[in-house]
């Protein structure tokens, strides 16, 4: 099978699941009296704006980091359902940890962004530690350490670490833990993006954390498809019984695999942090099982994972745009979200099949062929 | 004398490749018919079609005489076709009759299963067809020859006056073989019309009243066992004469490459798997292990590559004690593996070939440099192994899942071979795979004796085992009973120990 007709099977589907979703959500607003092109063309006139545009990429980044973490289990077939807990956690033991230390910008930044990956892999790996140990399915306790995290932990240790008041010059008031210094803050981006476009208006920033987002996508493509321990970890998913014969300890790489998908879960809350300083009293969630749904979305491929989290980022941002011009209501956004995941869950398996059926044949015809000439 | 199934002109075609081409086959009632073939001959989508498991593209299938439309096997059991797969359908914690009765249970008002009539039909099929089972004794207590009884009467409790099995010999030892054909022969005395698949010639000659041979998809003769010896029928099928496992002369060296001593395996439920059991394998030696299914081999296979604890004894690999060292130490050291189920231990079967090639030697040259996967080397190594292994597929980047089971055991064989271990560990190396490829795997496997490999060979193919050992050890509830010399021992004697009928090789 030629590589270009592997790239359109690849592709078809994820292109037929938001063709299908685009059906059924227009289906449902002109059930409920509203007009399908108008709402669309104020979502897209919407997003075509830089400042639109901004918000989307703001909005994919942690999507996107979060995807890779459910990935990076999902290549071993464990289902890291606790990426939420995860990073919530994570998210606020480094917003603590970071406004109590001082240090030069660089070594800061890094301070912080290792404490956010070793909580979030400490977290993550007793679930990999209780799997292996005591035999717990994954889904079960990251599901129940999500609730003790989310509704426990959290909750306590931010009424510990709570320090209201207002930060910078402005007159804002938040309640949240103490604000990191300056030095532990990643510049944005919009010196860069400025270079190529107009300026932004005031209060609109790209946030610098897209760079990290991006480096943990090439680290995550090169770690799982280059290096041996990605081979060891994909045997692992593939057949764990072959990969055991074959060298790969089955507790080690569990315990292993879980404990990176918690690590870079634990940079999910980074593109907030590193941008406002502090964890608020009242913190976004959801991005967690979001991402589930974009490495879903991504087949698990750093690229396909990206445009997950564009589509999510575009449709979450556009549901205030739905409010606001009442073309449709807000909440149509979350129908298709969820129609894309349904519609591509089918889609997937059904171009997986073809590919099967296209390779079965070129190998029987090989077969065919051998014997032939024998 | 009137036919139970007349199949004319089916044709079946898969994308790229004839499956069947203008097969027809006319079974009388009654009798039983077998039908031979290689691997990939046609046997089993023949039968897939005509248990209504698949759609025929061309062609008519006639049942007693009524031509019959097979959409799905449920029209195949309405039609009076039961089929007793090779790979059992029976669930292990249920009991006999829940297994007979499961998806046809007798029911009461309100959807209550009616037990007591249940267990009276089971009782007169049983008797009717000379089939003795206990309809209480739990599935997983069962031995393999007993299964295999339950699988029949779940066919015949559905009414089924044809019965299909395919490959029905491959799990069982030769006096449960002997068993299974005394209950055809009652099956076929009642009336019932027996279709038999398999590749093993002499049981075929055995049993059949007909036979017809099947070869790339066309059936090429039908005959009379009393018309024909057991190399015309291998001529038929794979138009050259039958490969045999001889071995030629002897290499065994002095050197000790392998050395069990006092290997014990005790698993968490307690129950003793291997028992004390201590051998040797020197270089350019094959030590075969015989023995029926269940008795340990496994296990002793699983202690020695490392993914069973030993409880007790020690383990040493070119003199170096390796009983506590991890999998891939060993795999490292140079111990090779060819797995008794290549699906479940072998392969990647969703990856591509090329890193099922490197399964096992993923840490090491060509298939790694330092921690990165080395893909140029990896698939050059690919192709080697594709090369002298004669494994058919059109490329190494197609899934291994694509090819057929003869070319991904030499893929297996290949990758073992080509790494130069200095044991292999070889579990049912050539199990169901046809004739073409086994001789390929027994070349191999020989070639690589010669050349200095000490082989641990695991094999229910007692022919294999006599062929291929320098010395057979026998297997029994864990230990080494007999160690017998290949030269003067005959399958059935072999057969006998295995079941511990003692060494005057009669086990009635």
């Amino acid at each position: 099978m030629s590589a270009l007709r592997r790239l359109v099977l690849a592709l078809a589907a994820p292109a037929a699941a938001v063709g299908f979703a685009l059906v059924t959500s227009s289906l449902i607003l002109l059930l409920i009296g509203s007009n399908p092109l108008v709402a669309y063309g104020d979502m897209l006139e919407h997003a075509s704006k830089l400042e639109t545009l901004v918000d989307i990429l703001n909005r994919a980044t942690p999507l996107y980091v979060s995807g890779i973490a459910v990935a990076i289990a999902f290549r071993m077939n464990l289902f890291n359902i606790g990426v939420e807990g995860q990073f919530l956690l994570a998210f606020l033991v480094a917003a603590h940890a970071g406004s109590l230390v001082s240090l030069p910008a660089a070594l800061h930044i890094a301070f912080i962004l290792v404490v956010a990956m070793s909580v979030g892999a400490a977290y993550a790996g007793a679930a990999g530690v209780l799997k292996v140990t005591r035999g717990v399915n994954e889904v079960i306790s990251t599901i129940m350490l999500n609730a003790i995290a989310v509704s426990g932990l959290v909750a306590w240790l931010i009424k510990e670490w709570q320090a209201g008041g207002s930060i910078g010059t402005g007159t804002t008031t938040r309640v949240g833990t103490a604000p990191i210094d300056e030095s532990g803050l990643l510049p944005d981006l919009n010196g860069v993006l400025e270079l190529v476009t107009r300026d932004l208006r005031p209060g609109k920033e790209l946030t610098g954390v897209l760079v990290l987002a991006l480096v943990v996508g090439v680290v995550y493509h090169v770690l799982v498809n280059r290096t041996v321990f990605g081979f060891d970890l994909r045997a692992s998913g593939f057949n764990p019984f072959a990969a055991r014969v074959g060298g790969v300890p089955p507790k080690r790489m569990i315990i292993l695999a879980m404990s990176i998908s918690g690590a870079v879960a634990g940079l999910v809350g980074m593109a907030e942090l590193m941008q406002s300083g502090y964890f608020p009293s009242n913190p976004i969630q959801g991005l967690g099982y979001a991402g589930i749904a974009v490495a879903l979305l991504g087949r698990n491929h750093p690229v396909g994972i990206a445009f997950g989290a564009l589509i999510f980022a575009f449709l979450d941002v556009s549901s205030g745009v739905l409010q606001f011009s009442g073309a449709a209501p807000r909440e149509i956004v979350v129908i298709m979200q969820g129609v894309i995941i349904l519609a591509a869950v089918v889609a997937y398996e059904m171009a997986h099949r073809a590919r099967n059926r296209e390779e079965a044949r070129s190998a029987a015809a090989a077969l065919h062929e051998a014997r032939a000439e024998a | 004398m009137p036919y139970a199934i007349e199949l004319t002109g089916i044709t079946k075609r898969f994308p790229g490749v004839v499956a069947n081409e203008q097969v027809s086959l006319a079974v009388e009632v009654g009798e039983i018919h077998a039908i031979c073939g290689e691997n990939g001959a046609g046997k089993s989508t023949l039968m897939k079609i005509l248990y209504g498991m698949q759609p025929a593209d061309e062609g008519a299938i006639r049942v007693f005489d009524k031509e019959v439309h097979l959409g799905s096997p449920t029209d195949a059991i309405a039609a009076g076709i039961g089929m007793v797969h090779q790979h059992f359908m029976l669930a292990d914690q249920l009991t006999v009759l829940e297994n007979v009765i499961l998806g046809a249970e007798p029911t009461r008002s309100a959807g209550r299963i009616d037990f007591a009539r249940a267990r009276a039909h089971l009782r007169e099929v049983g008797q009717a067809y000379g089939l003795t089972v206990d309809p209480d004794d739990r599935v997983e207590t069962l031995e393999v020859g007993e299964r295999q009884r339950v699988e029949i009467i779940k066919v015949l409790f559905r009414g089924a006056r044809i019965l299909i099995l395919d490959e029905p010999t491959a799990v069982l030892v030769p006096q449960e073989v002997e068993e299974l054909f005394r209950n055809l022969r009652g099956l076929k005395s009642a009336g019932t019309t027996i279709i038999f698949i398999d590749h093993k010639l002499d049981e075929v000659l055995e049993v059949a009243d007909t036979i017809t041979v099947l070869r790339q998809g066309r059936s090429v003769a039908t005959v009379k066992p009393g018309d024909v010896t057991a190399p015309d029928l291998a001529e038929l099928m794979i138009g050259s004469e039958l490969p045999t496992a001889q071995t030629i002369g002897v290499t065994v060296t002095d050197e000790v490459a392998l050395e069990v001593k006092g290997l014990t395996v005790v698993e968490e439920d307690g129950r003793v798997v291997v028992d004390d059991v201590s051998l040797r394998v020197r270089r350019g030696e094959v030590l075969g292990i015989a023995g029926v299914e269940g008795n340990g081999q496994a296990e002793l296979i699983a202690a020695i590559i490392g993914t069973a604890a030993a409880t007790a004894g020690t383990i040493l690999f070119l003199g170096e004690d390796v009983t506590h060292a991890t999998v891939r130490h060993r795999r490292e050291a140079g111990i090779g593996y060819i797995p008794h189920d290549r699906h479940r231990e072998g392969l990647l079967l969703q990856a591509p070939l090329w890193e099922s090639a490197a399964l096992g030697h993923q840490t090491r040259a060509p298939f790694a440099k330092g921690l990165f996967v080395d893909r140029a080397g990896a698939r050059e190594r690919t192709e080697w192994v594709r090369r002298e292994f004669d494994v058919r597929t059109p490329s190494v980047e197609v899934a291994t899942h694509a090819l057929s089971g003869g070319n991904q055991q030499k893929l297996i064989v290949g990758r073992e071979l080509a790494a130069e271990p200095a044991v292999l560990l070889a579990a049912h190396p050539t199990r169901g795979i046809d004739v073409g490829a086994q001789a390929a795997v027994w070349d191999d496997m020989r070639a690589a004796r010669a050349a200095g490999l000490a082989t641990l060979l695991v094999s229910a193919d007692l022919d294999e085992l006599i062929g291929l050992s320098d010395t057979i050890a026998v297997m029994m509830r864990g230990r080494l009973v007999a160690m017998l010399d290949p030269a003067t021992l005959t399958a059935r004697e072999l057969g006998a120990h295995m079941t511990g009928a003692g060494v005057r090789g009669d086990s009635r």
